[in-house]
């Protein structure tokens, strides 16, 4: 592993499978009723969020604590302070209080690399603007080879506002070192010029596409999106690209269907594919703690095992 | 005033010859003058002699902003690069849209002596882009305002901008435009391709600047007044501009040095350092930029010198200021991708980089040539002393240069301003 996690591509094929095999190491403690191992003991992780995301920010400061990590949650939001300066003296505060790993979330692409420039521990991106979101794209990842028992050769399928979505960026790159074949769908308002450089397949036609998909990731589409032109209204979105039953028929018989949340019910996905035995989208959310104790340990914890044995892991995790 | 003999330079890159410089301008040219009583420059047969350089579009950021630079140390940064006259872009705070504001910055500019400073008027009030600001009284101002620019904005609304190539030719002035069509570049960070769609940051097309450069050469052309296309960074503009040449259009336009040299793939790094309006294209803009200004496309090089404070350049990407200095580094980017190339000689440097820039600003006393009678406005450039670009060193204010450890392959050692030594030995005088 290299020191920071800020994009897909600092990952190789050996390192994200040892990411997502950890990964399953993690799950399978959280099966347990004591879900804390002492691996991260006396060191310190900083949740630097500047957007709001509960969910991002709960996933990993559970994983955090359930390897025995001190958290912080700093919240600069709302800072009287410029972005511009919060971000370099908040670097600088972090590391004077010895921070050993700060997860970031910025609405400015590219935030969390500067933030590496200025802290000597390890950062991990949890979200930068419109450019990456690594360690959902590591979730996903695992998701579907639990689900499927493999990521190689997959065909994966990923629909909606590619052009402003950061999960569909580190979806494509690390399915790519994985092994799988992605297709993005949208239409071509929503995807990027220059998008012929990515490894991945386009399609304007989710129709084309739906039957050849051993899974389908629908990603939020937003309502200002619309405002702004990408395309008419709600409706012919949901009907050009919206994931229904009428689709869902479409695919192969175990193709699962996916969605990073936070969902719009009823616009990009309809209710019934959401609560669909398909469905993968609460076992996302799960997987997401596993995957992020596991970046967070190999980030942090070295070369040791994330578990040793039963009888340690549980007594150090007794403790309230 | 002290008298000069500069001896053993080489005007032009030309012959050795000794210039005699007396009360400030060129009173002979020869072989092995005589000393007489004059202080004594020694060139060594090896120092090109220019026509002082002229930066159509330069920010002084004086008045408002003078954290980041002021005439005072912008003006020496100016001389140190070798110009002998900056024209001030009028984005300053208060804005430069009145015979008074242009005024103060004239007046600071002679005050402090280093190199003359031509201010831009702005063309709107305010750079509103709504209505047109006092040309006429900033071209009748003690300023002599000639050029107009919203420089950092673009005058989209097109009948505003017809008016404001209409109204200028009553004193011979340009509209120096900065072409931007605000709606394709709302949010825009970087070039809109293949590195944009990667970084995810959100992209400044080329059309967003070609449509503006095409409408204004017909806007131009139909009305007779003379354009002026502010830092050309596409191939497209290129074409453009080539095009409304050929149909003889009033028509000029000027490249940066750093669009001469750096590329998108700068950007990701996410080092606001490499940040800048317009955005650093591809290797292929590049190279047409270079053709363009070999051939005369481009008529001036001009350094869009944008200084800015630390705080404004050292954070993410999205939040950090547009721009990077440039007064001190310019003739060291153009001898390294025009001269050392074979693309141009010192003769086309003295063009590119004085004598047009003179021309297009209405300078009478600057990019004149290095002939008996003339203004002893000059740089003396050793072709050969090779340097490193170190943020330290450099007399800007503002340390927002993108060439810091790059070694350029030429260095001003001297610069006079009508017969005065602002710059002797690489160093202030």
């Amino acid at each position: 592993m290299k020191r920071h996690l800020l994009s897909a591509t600092d990952l190789d094929r050996e390192s994200a499978t040892l990411v997502l095999d950890t990964a399953e190491e993690m799950a399978r403690l959280g099966e347990r009723s004591i879900k804390k191992l002492p691996t991260l003991r006396g060191r310190t992780v900083v949740n630097l969020f500047y957007e709001d995301s509960t969910r991002t920010r709960t996933s990993f400061e559970l994983a955090a604590k359930r390897l025995s990590a001190d958290v912080i949650n700093f919240s600069a939001k709302g800072s009287s302070v410029s972005k511009g300066e919060s971000l370099k003296d908040t670097a600088l505060t972090l590391e004077a209080m010895g921070a050993d790993a700060v997860v970031c979330r910025h609405s400015g692409s590219g935030a969390p690399h500067r933030l590496a420039q200025w802290v000597k521990g390890s950062v991990v991106n949890a979200g930068d603007g419109t450019h990456e979101h690594p360690t959902q794209a590591l979730l996903d990842a695992f998701t579907m080879r639990r689900r499927l028992g493999r990521i190689e050769g997959l065909r994966v399928t990923i629909v909606g506002d590619i052009l402003h979505s950061r999960v569909a960026r580190s979806n494509v790159l690390l399915l790519d070192i994985l092994g799988a074949h992605p297709t993005v769908v949208a239409p071509p308002t929503l995807l990027p010029v220059g998008i012929e450089a990515w490894p991945t397949e386009v399609s304007y036609d989710i129709d084309a596409v739906l039957p050849k998909s051993d899974v389908v990731m629908m990603l939020r589409v937003q309502n200002e999106r619309m405002t702004a032109s990408y395309f008419p209204n709600v409706r012919e979105y949901s009907r050009r690209y919206g994931l229904d039953a009428r689709r869902v028929a479409a695919l192969p018989d175990d193709a699962i269907v996916m969605h990073p949340g936070p969902m719009n019910r009823g616009v990009e996905i309809a209710a019934e594919v959401a609560d669909s035995a398909r469905s993968t989208i609460v076992e996302q959310v799960a997987n997401g703690v596993s995957v992020r104790m596991a970046v967070l340990y190999l980030l942090l914890g070295g070369s040791e095992p994330a578990i040793g044995s039963p009888a340690a892991g549980s007594t150090e995790g007794e403790r309230p | 005033m002290t008298d000069w003999l500069l001896r053993q330079v080489r005007p032009l890159g030309g012959d050795v010859v000794d210039i005699r410089i007396v009360g400030g301008v060129i009173a002979e040219i020869g072989p092995s003058l005589p000393e007489g009583d004059c202080s004594v420059y020694e060139g060594g047969s090896s120092l090109v002699a220019l026509p002082g350089l002229v930066d159509l579009h330069t920010h002084l950021r004086e008045p408002g902003r003078e954290d980041a630079e002021t005439v005072e140390t912008g003006t020496r940064a100016a001389a140190l690069g070798g110009y002998t006259a900056v024209h001030a872009m009028a984005n300053t705070t208060p804005v430069a849209d009145v015979a008074g504001v242009v005024e103060q910055v004239w007046r600071l500019g002679r005050d402090a002596g280093w190199c003359d400073v031509a201010p831009v008027g702005a063309v709107t009030v305010g750079l509103g882009g709504e209505h047109l600001a006092e040309l006429g009284a900033m071209a009748e101002s003690i300023a002599r305002v000639r050029v107009f620019s919203d420089d950092g904005k673009c005058v989209s609304d097109p009948v505003l901008m017809r008016r404001a190539l209409e109204y200028v030719k009553a004193f011979d002035g340009v509209i120096a435009q900065h072409a931007q069509d605000p709606r394709l570049t709302e949010g825009a960070q970087m070039n809109e391709g293949v590195v944009s769609a990667r970084l995810g940051l959100a992209g400044w097309p080329a059309v967003a600047e070609e449509a503006i450069i095409a409408r204004d050469c017909l806007l131009a052309a139909h009305v007779g007044s003379r354009l002026h296309v502010c830092h050309l960074s596409t191939a497209g503009s290129v074409e453009i501009i080539r095009a409304a040449k050929a149909k003889g259009w009033d028509v000029t336009a000027e490249v940066t040095p750093h669009h001469l040299v750096l590329t998108e793939d700068l950007a990701a790094t996410y080092d606001p350092t490499y940040k800048v309006n317009p955005p650093l294209r591809t290797a292929a803009d590049v190279e047409a930029l270079r053709d363009a200004l070999a051939d005369g496309t481009i008529d001036v090089v001009a350094t869009d010198h944008a200084p800015h404070p630390v705080e404004d350049k050292e954070t993410d990407w999205t939040a950090a200021a547009f721009g990077m200095t440039g007064l001190e580094t310019a003739l060291g980017i153009v001898a390294e991708t025009m001269v050392a190339t074979g693309r141009l000689d010192w003769a086309g440097v003295a063009d590119r980089m004085s004598i047009a820039a003179a021309r297009i600003g209405r300078l009478a006393d600057h990019g004149r040539p290095i002939a008996v009678g003339e203004p002893a406005n000059l740089t003396l450039i050793d072709p050969d002393a090779a340097w490193t670009v170190d943020r330290a060193q450099l007399a800007s204010r503002s340390t927002n240069t993108p060439y810091a450890g790059r070694s350029l392959p030429a260095r001003v050692v001297a610069t006079f301003l009508r017969g005065r030594p602002t710059v002797l030995d690489g160093k202030p005088a």
